[in-house]
């Protein structure tokens, strides 16, 4: 089977010549949770702000490699990077709503792809709240101010912002950091719910996140990939010492 | 049991002296504090004292008539304030859509090397003094209007122009700032959503700056409604009642604050004419401390909402 996104020998270096990424190569296939895991400063956000080009707003960065979304090279001149980001959608690390209400936060991006029917968005609004497990709680207030919702509450409404989109991939940036361990069991959750229907590729929390919901880890160190395997594998029989350092606990 | 305590080399006093230093130090601070407002109080005062006959010797239809001739002991105000209204309104809309414009240019879009070229010529910008502006204006600006078409270049226009560039440095780096405080995850976000990026400044950044932006836009018409020495200059100096319509802006007009800056020294103190020239003052007052409130209001009104979790 082809994979959703193809990474090709990738290097990123920032303006002040530290190299984010050396050499990243991956395959992600349909339907795959890949969790890029590591400590701080290991070119995990880097990674993931490239895949919908949000790393275009970094000035003066040099690239190298290719980035392959649907066998498409997401940097080929000429590609609507709106379009790119609609379709590759990414969820921050602290909560974010936009200034307006529920509603208003989950139809932005549909109305700033020029959808006008009533009818649908309100469609999209409730489907994508039910698939953020957010629809029960926010159903009689979609009017009221998004800034009125607890933490835990925003984060699901901008997880269901990218999801009224339609996205065929996700990207979450440790969508957990600023949670309580019950608003996080439920993001958790909801994400498995979510890998039915779309590719996700996620910054966890924690290692021990990463172990929960991921179908495959990849461990990045100094912008280095060390080793991509499942979270079993990764745990009991790492391939690379500075794996097995790191999971248990010896830097980091 | 805890352990006994390390003895330290030092022996702390066992309560601080709350002494006569405390009791100075408060006071000064109070008295910063309240001389501003006794300052202000002051200034109301000496306003209302000189300027209230104005309003009590002369009936209100005589003093918003329109015809200006104090010497004649006509006081109608209205050629003033009208003046004062078209010269102000010509510099706001010159400067707020520019200066919106140029805001945006620089918080959004110019690349960092611009910016550090532009803020701070923006800021010389703002500290020239109104009367070299004026004199500018006054030998260079007047001719070129004057070519096309008003007999002496001395119009309302000029003024406005003049003005805008004065208001221009306060619209734009008071609107820029508010642009910087809109937080980066509101525009990564609406980026990530697939706006580009003139989608996200017009449907998101300006949205969450709007406050600010009122703020920008009121201090700027503060700053072209209360100028004086430019407008005394430029203006034409012609206290008539321009015909309402665009030819407005290019006929000579005299504003209250040119008037009150003409006259005063020329005036008998304790005459009704100096009474007056002070009556102008309480409008001219009046005027900005409704714009002021106005703004304020705006720009409170929606912080309580935002607060109270409803937009």
């Amino acid at each position: 089977m082809r994979p959703k996104i193809s990474i090709q020998n990738l290097y990123f270096t920032y303006s002040d010549e530290t190299e984010a990424l050396k050499n990243i190569t991956i395959d992600i296939p349909e339907n795959e949770v890949l969790v890029l895991f590591g400590p701080s400063r290991s070119g995990k956000s880097t990674l993931l702000r490239l895949l919908n080009r949000l790393s275009d707003l970094t000035e003066n960065a040099k690239f190298q490699g290719a980035i392959l979304f649907n066998d498409q090279d997401i940097f080929a001149p000429g590609v609507d990077v709106a379009n790119l980001r609609r379709r590759v959608s990414m969820v921050f690390a602290l909560p974010s709503p936009l200034p307006g209400s529920i509603q208003d936060n989950l139809t932005y991006g549909l109305k700033m792809a020029g959808i006008r029917d009533r009818a649908l968005l309100e469609e999209r609004v409730e489907d994508s709240l039910r698939q953020a497990a957010l629809w029960d709680e926010v159903k009689d207030r979609l009017h009221h101010s998004a800034f009125a919702l607890s933490g835990g509450q925003q984060q699901r409404l901008c997880i269901a912002r990218s999801l009224a989109l339609e996205p065929e991939v996700i990207l979450l940036d440790n969508p957990t950091s600023g949670l309580d361990p019950i608003s996080t069991s439920i993001v958790e959750d909801s994400l498995v719910e979510l890998k039915q229907r779309y590719t996700i590729i996620m910054v966890p929390h924690s290692v021990q996140q990463m172990a929960r919901v991921a179908d495959r880890g990849a461990f990045l160190l100094d912008g280095e990939l060390i080793e991509v395997d499942t979270p079993a594998a990764l745990f009991t029989q790492p391939r690379d010492q500075r794996t097995e350092d790191y999971i248990t606990g010896r830097f980091g | 049991m805890t352990a006994p305590r390390r003895q330290l080399g030092i022996k702390l006093p066992t309560f601080l002296p709350r002494g006569w230093q405390e009791f100075v130090i408060e006071r000064i601070i109070w008295l910063a504090g309240i001389s501003t407002i006794l300052i202000v109080a002051l200034i109301f005062f000496f306003l209302i004292r000189e300027g209230l006959p104005t309003f009590l010797d002369i009936p209100l239809r005589e003093l918003f008539g329109s015809r200006w001739y104090p010497t004649e002991g006509h006081y109608g105000l209205m050629p003033l304030i009208v003046g004062s209204l078209v010269v102000t309104v010509g510099a706001v809309l010159i400067a707020v859509p520019l200066g919106l414009l140029t805001a945006i240019y620089l918080g959004e879009i110019a690349p960092q090397w611009q910016r550090e070229i532009l803020k701070p010529l923006i800021e010389i910008l703002a500290g020239i003094p109104s009367i070299v502006l004026g004199f500018l204006g006054w030998v260079t600006l007047a001719p070129i209007i004057q070519q096309l078409g008003s007999p002496t270049g001395l119009t309302a226009f000029t003024g406005s122009l003049l003005l805008a560039y004065m208001a221009l440095p306060t619209v734009i780096s008071i609107s820029e700032d508010a642009l910087y405080a809109v937080p980066k995850e509101y525009r990564d976000s609406a980026l990530a959503l697939g706006a580009t990026q003139w989608q996200t400044t017009i449907r998101v950044v300006l949205p969450a700056a709007r406050s600010g932006l009122v703020i920008a836009v009121m201090l700027g018409i503060g700053r072209a409604i209360g100028e004086t020495m430019a407008v005394l200059l430029v203006t034409g100096n012609a206290a008539n009642i321009p015909e309402f319509g665009v030819g407005m802006f290019f006929e000579p007009i005299r504003t209250m604050t040119a008037t009150i800056a003409a006259e005063m020294g020329e005036v008998a103190q304790g005459t009704l004419h100096y009474n007056v020239l002070f009556g102008i003052g309480i409008v001219l007052f009046m005027m900005t401390f409704a714009l002021n409130s106005l703004a304020s209001r705006f720009v409170g009104s929606q912080t309580a909402r935002r607060r109270k979790g409803q937009l």
